[in-house]
């Protein structure tokens, strides 16, 4: 048995190790591979053709061309109901959330007495499955008897019929979204606390109040979790699923208008076993998740503040 | 030196308050107001969920809101756990089933895959990795009809096999998270053991899993999280009811008995509580799990 002591002058016979780390490393990454094989790139080309066939599973797929992609620009009215409902989700959640979040994760981070407890009560509502978060919304939204009606009545309100209301049940889908907030609160709460105090400190003693170190330090300095937040609150609301399938079934009730872009997808492939055309649609989530995502990272280098310069 | 400068807080309350002293009160209080008001509004849907589970369905649409349950009906809780719609031990013992699993396959396929990545040197390493991000970036039902359509062929649908098996091989985000932490390591344990002619596999198993046994916790508490909430999957797969695990249980629960909604709320009371009990627990790793997605993403 050879022990190899790596010496300046035995660089050259180390050859033989690096190969055996090489084998020993796409050993460990193995698994990986497959997956990337079996469960990604199989399966990513595969929806791709899909969406030129026709194919409900029992039969061979027929090649159909751009038929499903026509049928969905220009014949099917609920494709553009659910990209518009999608779209309004994601327009009114994703800023909500951030600024929400940041808020409350910056009032948490001013150093109050007891943050663990209300650490604890903010990430909570995470916890829960979001089937049983829907259905305990179902009865917060009640018209008369939940807890939201009769606080908003209290305030001198007349509230909405929440979930039967065509105009309302969407903001009653962001609202309950709002529930599991605490997640992004930590995460935000995180990045505040990997900035160095002795930059803020020294902001102090220079004689810049609050406020100007907020904006001046602390939101330049955390915009790399705010874009982590923008990124993930962008990908994660064009997905929305559960919550509007329980509202809504599979018909976006009220009216189309809990009908959600993943609803209609699923609706298509599981439902109506549509393979064909539900892949042609889930290529153009795939391609708007994309194209925004995209131009968020093309954005974030102009706003977006990289110590060092880094990455 | 900025301590000289910038006052002290809260130590010097027993004296006689000056006009910033009070002032500092204020903002105290008022942070506080604030708080708990914001933690008010989180833990209502908990209180109605709770105090609901105990109420009939009289009591739930009552002309006037009953706050506090009255009379408290206990038994509801035994009357959900053997109500035909909601098999919940049975229920239960399938979310175990299929936490469990997931997770142990998460964390070991993981933390393999992460340590190839991080501490061994290949052909292709740094551009399969850079894949792998990217994959990140793919909603999951791009790739979910093929591989439903692949599992169908081969006759498991119906059972958990296309729930479990793809996450024995590794999931984009753990790996990318475990990697940061193998490579954290210093080289020095590795080559010594290296030179004592341990194996690469020996090296990864008694060394390196040993020392980034927090970050597995995190994958675990992640894992089984992840698992509890998971819907659409079990949704799509399973077919026979004493199958489902709890979230898809409570939802057949629900569309079958919509009128039942006391029941429905004990029901959903019994799907919340194992997790909260395991997440009061591990609190201390899910809130760094938490700090960590976001700080190295």
């Amino acid at each position: 048995m050879a022990i190899a002591i790596p010496t300046r002058q035995a660089r050259t016979r180390t050859m033989p190790r690096l190969d055996r780390e090489a084998r020993a490393g796409l050993l460990f990454i193995l698994p990986w591979l497959v997956f990337l094989v079996v469960f990604t790139t199989y399966p990513v080309i595969g929806t791709f053709t899909l969406s030129f066939t026709d194919y409900s599973v029992i039969e061979a797929p027929e090649w159909i061309g751009l038929d499903n992609y026509q049928r969905m620009f220009f014949q099917d009215s609920s494709f553009w109901t659910a990209v518009e409902n999608s779209a309004f989700y994601a327009a009114v959640s994703v800023p909500l959330r951030l600024v929400l979040a940041l808020l409350l994760a910056l009032v948490l981070n001013l150093g109050v007495r007891g943050i663990s407890v209300y650490r604890v009560i903010f990430y909570l509502p995470a916890l829960v499955p979001p089937v049983a978060a829907t259905i305990v919304f179902m009865l917060m939204f009640n018209l008369d008897t939940g807890p939201i009606n009769v606080g908003l009545r209290a305030l001198g309100l007349s509230p909405p019929d929440w979930l039967r209301d065509p105009v309302w049940a969407k903001p009653a889908l962001i609202i309950l979204g709002l529930w599991p907030l605490g997640i992004e609160v930590l995460v935000f709460l995180a990045g505040l606390k990997e900035i160095p105090q002795d930059l803020l400190d020294a902001a102090a003693v220079d004689g810049a109040g609050r406020w100007r170190r907020l904006v001046g330090i602390t939101i330049p300095l955390l915009t790399p979790v705010i874009l982590f937040n923008l990124v993930i609150g962008v990908i994660y609301s064009f997905q929305v699923f559960t919550p509007a399938l329980i509202i809504g079934d599979t018909t976006g009730e009220p009216l189309e208008s809990t009908l959600m872009y993943m609803v209609l997808i699923y609706r298509n492939a599981f439902r109506y076993f549509s393979m064909g055309y539900a892949a042609a649609q889930a290529m153009i989530l795939f391609a708007a998740v994309a194209v925004l995502t995209l131009l968020i990272f093309r954005s974030a280098r102009v706003w977006v503040h990289y110590e060092g310069g880094e990455r | 030196m900025s301590q000289v400068i910038v006052p002290n807080t809260g130590q010097n309350l027993t004296q006689q308050p000056s006009g910033p002293q009070i002032q500092r009160l204020a903002g105290e209080l008022g942070k506080h107001a604030l708080l708990i008001i914001v933690s008010i509004v989180f833990l209502v849907p908990f209180y109605w969920m709770l105090s609901s589970a105990l109420k009939d369905n009289n009591q739930i649409f009552a002309f006037e809101p009953q706050w506090w349950p009255n009379p408290v009906h206990w038994e509801n809780f035994a009357t959900a756990i053997n109500f035909p719609g909601f098999p919940y031990l049975r229920l239960l013992g399938n979310s175990v089933f299929y936490a469990g699993a997931v997770t142990i396959g998460t964390v070991f396929s993981c933390a393999a895959v992460a340590y190839g990545f991080a501490r061994l040197r290949f052909p292709g390493r740094d551009l399969l990795f850079g894949i792998t991000l990217a994959t990140l970036m793919i909603p999951p039902i791009v790739t979910f009809i093929p591989t439903y359509i692949l599992f169908a062929t081969t006759g498991l649908t119906g059972s958990y096999a296309p729930l479990i098996i793809p996450r024995f091989l590794g999931d984009a985000f753990y790996i990318f998270m475990l990697r940061q932490f193998f490579k954290g390591i210093p080289a020095d344990l590795s080559d010594a053991a290296r030179i004592d002619g341990a194996s690469e596999f020996r090296i990864f198993w008694e060394i390196m899993l040993p020392l980034v046994r927090p970050a597995l916790i995190v994958v675990a508490v992640f894992s089984i999280l992840y698992t509890w909430h998971d819907f659409f999957g079990p949704l799509i797969y399973l077919q026979d009811p004493m199958s489902y695990p709890l979230s898809l249980g409570l939802y057949a629960f629900r569309s079958q008995r919509a009128m039942e909604w006391a029941l429905i709320m004990t029901a959903s009371t019994l799907t919340v509580l194992p997790l909260i009990l395991v997440f009061l627990f591990t609190q201390r790793y899910f809130i760094r799990g938490v700090a960590m997605t976001g700080l190295k993403g």
